[in-house]
């Protein structure tokens, strides 16, 4: 269980970085969503994980797992919600204004040339 | 007076002369005047008790804990200093009121100068070394606003900045240092300091803090190789020059060497660093000086070489070598601060100070060249000014000291460096008022009025009054010297006198004399000779340097941040897998202790599920849509994850999240091109690759690592979970955590979910205000849209469900307490049972019939959270401790209550109104997109193959309002 969880964060990880140095807004918000569950399951498991063991008190239970992350991820997750939000306002609002939704300044491409001339 | 008052009263009063610069030019010479005279006449209230031997002082507590406090104290040494600040600040005044002329600010410049004046108070009279950087960093700061007074000229800015830059770095190394020693010592205090000096001298570290503070004292003072900022600071108006440049601001350094004389002084390292300085500096000024033809540049040349001369006097580190300092410091400031302001009078005069167009001033100011010639012979060590009598001492005390393993080096370059030093003084005198009177000045000189000349006259007569009768500075010397000795060394048996009887130093002065009139004789051939050598100029080479680390820094810029977000992102993620790397194969790790749970086939179903959708996600990136529904198996693996793993709230935080997160995209999605182009090169996608990869690699080895081990320490959660219903009154840890132990935390997060969505409500407020609202109603959509807007289906359900799920949503709110739920998850759930209104029947629709507006539901739900946690004020318990108790109202059975709810309750507003909020602002954009909104709840349109405009239906706003 431990691999599978330990695995699953890498592979969200691994889409989510990818993603995030590709070059358009939409990808990259993409990218980062993946990056922000990677991040919360991550947080999640530094509790450890424990199956059948929530965090409710009752008479009938012989242990709990560990509530503190939880409550730490609770919050992140309703916050990572808004600032998807924002991040996806910004990158319409830019968008909308110059109809171009790279998120470099220039393309690589074109950045030794520009540099020659601003050297010039 | 209360030392605190004398070392406020300049910064009080620096306030003054701004304000009153529209009384005139007299009043606020006045005001100033008067400042500084209270401050002076207080200080000398003290005087006293302090030639009693008595330590005066005041102390306020102000940062205890870090050692941090405003103490002051007066002996000796303060008094001494503070009365030639106050004092020779007075004449300063004085004379700055008739040198400025009509054009200069004086209300900025006196304001300035009242600063600086305070600044330098604060560094002589502190008790506290940090208070003393304090002050010491202001010094640096006012002296940059007055050399750059003169803002229009560039040697101004240029000079200013230089002075900055060294003296600021100066000071930084000393903060270095005096941390250093305040860690050794265990106290900040400057008395508690100055009484330990073995552990300061045995200690490993006393030798870089004795560099540090010592590379701040030189760059102060002006030691070699850190002299060249002070010439170019004289493009200054004269009186800073006069002021700053000779008598205070660059005695702070060695102020503070005298200072921590008894703690630092009497090693090695000390004797050889500052004397080996001292003297370079010494021998290097007075060459220099004498081929100025500037002559506030011979001036500053000068100042810097007796700067030398004192410093080199304080590394010798002998008791009498000490007293001759003192001397030398008091002598220095009265002729030195008199001959800048003559310069000043015959710049002010003649309208140049460039010494080839001068010369045969002796009779158009007679005035002016009594008083330069005194203070020049004086500096030349002439007997009978005070200069000669120092400079005696200075010689006396070379001749019996070895430096470098030799006996003669010190004699033969002190002897050397006078006779430039008398050889300039002369020059001073010769080349400016003796020889014919010329009528090619630019101006024609004459003495100016008595504002002018009166002040350095004064100091004259001191010259002249030390020189004649020693006797009366001597008690003043011992005191001070007895001040910097601090009791570490007897006070020397030696007096002031003039005659002395034929010693080394009589003949080392006759040498200097005679010397410097031959030298002077040929200073011409001299001159033309160094001006054809090459030699090292400091401002090309600081310029340079300075050029050079801007050339790094703009080039470390420009590759770091060059305004591709990919890059950053790339170099972020390279980093941290670096460090991390570091960190993990540098480190040890502890043998597995946590026992793994075994597999089971639905985990590795989900697992399974998760993996392909995250690889085709990643491969179908372009398709955007169908990357969203990926995302969307994603986030419910994640949330089924979450519910196995025995979190329950967060499954269904997570799953609620889900959904709107999913509607938003969408929306945004609606505005942007469906397809993502291929761009990137394949090297390009390869690269990407790799550090996605190795960032996956490095997070799983490090979850892995984590998952298999247990805390090495115990955990607080302990704490919370024997607290929970104890403390909390309620049942789900996980919510007591959120609403109680950490609420504030929570309180925080509301607050700033409250925030962005009032950012993403003003962004599309901004668009729709600009030229993107015309570009919205123009734009036609990609693909024909559906007819029915609205289908009746959907319409029906939602509206059927909308009590039920707004039941479920307040009953998970009031259960969550002890059950999973709470004010997140409500709020979520009731979110998402209004957005789909708005999904069936449309944003006009939903429009009309939404009574409150959102951000009025964030505000109410920030406050009565907060009101919530200021209840527990009127309970006498800090904010938001909560309360429980169980109640009974009858038919119902027993029930808990708990002051918790009204925050969860806050925190439930607070979330559904910045999700509608956010989505709502979203939808807005969309309305100008379509000119035809429906008010109808459904529109069943048959003829929907025809195209949008038959579809009957009316503007949303001149509409009945039947549902």
């Amino acid at each position: 269980m431990e691999f599978l969880v330990a695995s699953s964060i890498g592979v969200l990880t691994v889409a989510g970085v990818y993603l995030v140095l590709r070059l358009r807004t939409f990808p990259v918000i993409i990218g980062t969503s993946l990056l922000s569950y990677a991040v919360n399951v991550f947080l999640f498991a530094t509790g450890r994980l424990v199956v059948n063991r929530p965090p409710i008190l009752s008479d009938d239970a012989l242990s709990y797992t560990d509530p503190l992350p939880q409550a730490l991820v609770l919050t992140a997750i309703v916050i990572s919600f808004g600032m998807t939000a924002v991040v996806v306002m910004i990158a319409l609002g830019a968008y909308l204004s110059s109809d171009d939704d790279h998120v470099d300044d220039q393309p690589e491409g074109l950045a030794a040339h520009d540099k020659g001339e601003g050297g010039a | 007076m209360s030392l605190f008052l004398i070392v406020a009263l300049p910064f009080l009063g620096a306030l003054l002369p701004g304000l009153m610069v529209q009384a005139g030019r007299r009043t606020c010479t006045l005001i100033t005047f008067l400042v500084t005279a209270t401050a002076l006449i207080g200080l000398l209230t003290h005087l006293p008790a302090v030639l009693n031997g008595e330590i005066v002082s005041a102390r306020v507590g102000w940062l205890p804990s870090l050692g941090l406090n405003v103490n002051l104290f007066l002996d000796g040494l303060g008094m001494f200093f503070a009365c030639l600040i106050l004092g020779i600040g007075l004449l300063i005044i004085t004379y700055a009121g008739s040198y400025l002329s009509r054009d200069d600010n004086m209300g900025e410049f006196f304001s300035y100068l009242l600063m600086f004046q305070g600044a330098m108070v604060g560094i002589v009279l502190c008790d506290n070394i940090l208070m003393l950087l304090v002050f010491w960093e202001l010094t640096s700061l006012s002296s940059f606003l007055l050399i750059g007074f003169w803002k229009h000229l560039p040697e101004g800015r240029q000079g200013a900045r230089m002075a900055l830059t060294v003296t600021g770095m100066g000071g930084l190394a000393m903060i270095g240092g005096m941390l250093l020693l305040g860690n050794i010592v265990g106290s900040y205090d400057l008395s508690t300091i100055l009484q330990n000096r073995e552990a300061i001298q045995a200690s490993p570290l006393s030798l870089p803090a004795l560099i540090l503070i010592l590379l701040g004292c030189f760059t102060k003072s002006a030691q070699f190789p850190f002299h060249f900022w002070l010439p170019h600071a004289m493009a200054a108006p004269t009186p800073v020059s006069a002021y700053l440049h000779s008598a205070t601001m660059v005695k702070a350094g060695i102020f503070l060497m005298a200072r921590m004389w008894p703690v630092l002084s009497g090693t090695t390292e000390w004797f050889w660093i500052v004397t080996s300085a001292g003297l370079i500096t010494m021998v290097l000024g007075a060459v220099i000086a004498l081929f100025k033809n500037d002559l506030k540049a011979l001036l500053a040349f000068s100042t810097v070489s007796h700067l030398g001369l004192i410093t080199m006097l304080l590394g010798i580190g002998t008791p009498y070598a000490a007293m001759a300092a003192v001397f030398h410091i008091f002598n220095h400031a009265t002729f030195k601060a008199a001959l800048f302001m003559s310069a000043g009078i015959i710049d002010h005069g003649a309208h140049t100070r460039d010494i080839p167009s001068l010369g045969g001033l002796r009779k158009l100011m007679p005035v002016t060249f009594v008083i330069a010639t005194i203070a020049s012979l004086s500096m030349a060590g002439i007997p009978l000014f005070n200069g000669f009598l120092s400079k005696e001492m200075m010689l006396e005390q070379a001749a019996h000291t070895t430096l470098w393993g030799s006996p003669w080096v010190m004699p033969v370059l002190a002897t050397f460096a006078a006779v430039f030093s008398a050889a300039y003084a002369f020059r001073y005198i010769s080349h400016v008022f003796l020889g014919p009177e010329r009528h090619d000045y630019p101006e024609h000189p004459h003495d100016p009025g008595v504002g002018m000349w009166g002040p350095p006259a004064l100091l004259t007569v001191l010259v002249v009054a030390v020189g004649v009768a020693p006797f009366l500075a001597e008690p003043l010397v011992r005191l001070v010297t007895a001040a910097v000795l601090g009791g570490s060394a007897a006070l020397p048996d030696a007096h002031l006198k003039l005659w002395h009887g034929v010693t080394p130093a009589l003949i080392m002065s006759a040498i200097a004399v005679i010397g410097g009139l031959i030298l002077l004789a040929l200073q011409r051939p001299l001159a033309r000779g160094w001006e054809a050598t090459p030699r090292p100029e400091a401002k090309v080479m600081f310029d340079g340097l300075i050029a050079r680390l801007v050339r790094g820094a703009r080039a470390m810029t420009d590759t770091l941040h060059d305004g591709a977000l990919t890059r950053y992102a790339a170099i972020l993620t390279i980093t941290a897998v670096i460090v991390g790397g570091h960190a993990w194969f540098s480190g040890g790790t502890s043998a597995p202790t946590h026992e793994l749970i075994p597999l089971s086939p639905m985990p590795v179903a989900g697992w399974l599920l998760l993996i392909t959708a995250a690889g085709f996600l990643v491969y179908c990136h372009r398709n955007r849509l169908l990357a969203l529904v990926l995302m969307g198996v994603i986030g419910l693996v994640v949330s089924v994850g979450f519910n196995y793993l025995s979190a329950p709230d967060l499954a269904l935080t997570q799953l609620s999240v889900e959904v709107v997160t999913i509607i938003l995209m969408l929306l945004a999605l609606n505005f942007l091109p469906d397809y993502t182009p291929a761009e990137s090169s394949w090297p390009r996608r390869i690269r990407d690759g790799a550090i996605a990869l190795a960032a996956g690699a490095a997070t799983s080895l490090l979850v892995y690592g984590i998952l298999i081990r247990d805390f090495p320490f115990s955990s607080i959660s302990e704490f919370h979970l024997a607290n929970s219903y104890k403390g909390g009154g309620g049942n789900n840890v996980v919510n007591v955590i959120l609403v109680d132990f950490r609420g504030f935390d929570t309180f925080g997060e509301i607050i700033v979910l409250g925030i962005a969505a009032l950012i993403i409500y003003a962004i599309t407020e901004a668009l729709l205000s600009g030229p993107v609202r015309r570009r919205l109603a123009k734009r036609e959509a990609e693909f024909p849209l559906a007819g029915d807007a609205h289908p009746l289906i959907m319409v029906v359900i939602t509206r059927v469900m909308l009590p039920v799920v707004l039941m479920v949503g307040i009953y998970i709110l009031l259960r969550g307490h002890n059950e999973p739920g709470g004010g997140f998850i409500a709020g979520l759930i009731v979110a998402i049972a209004v957005v789909v209104q708005y999904m069936a029947s449309g944003f006009a629709w939903a429009d009309e019939r939404q009574r409150y507006p959102y951000h009025t539901i964030i505000g109410s739900g920030v406050l009565v959270a907060g009101l919530t946690g200021i209840g527990a004020w009127f309970a006498g318990a800090p904010f938001l401790t909560s309360a429980y108790g169980y109640f009974r109202i009858p038919p119902m059975e027993e029930f808990e209550l708990a002051t918790a709810m009204g925050f969860d309750l806050g925190v439930f507003l607070a979330v559904v109104g910045a999700v509608m909020l956010s989505l709502e602002s979203f939808s807005r954009l969309a309305r100008p997109a379509r000119a035809k909104v429906s008010d109808h709840a459904m529109d069943i349109d048959p003829s929907r193959d025809e195209g949008d405009d038959t579809s009957g239906t009316i503007d949303g706003h001149t509409n009945g309002k039947e549902a």
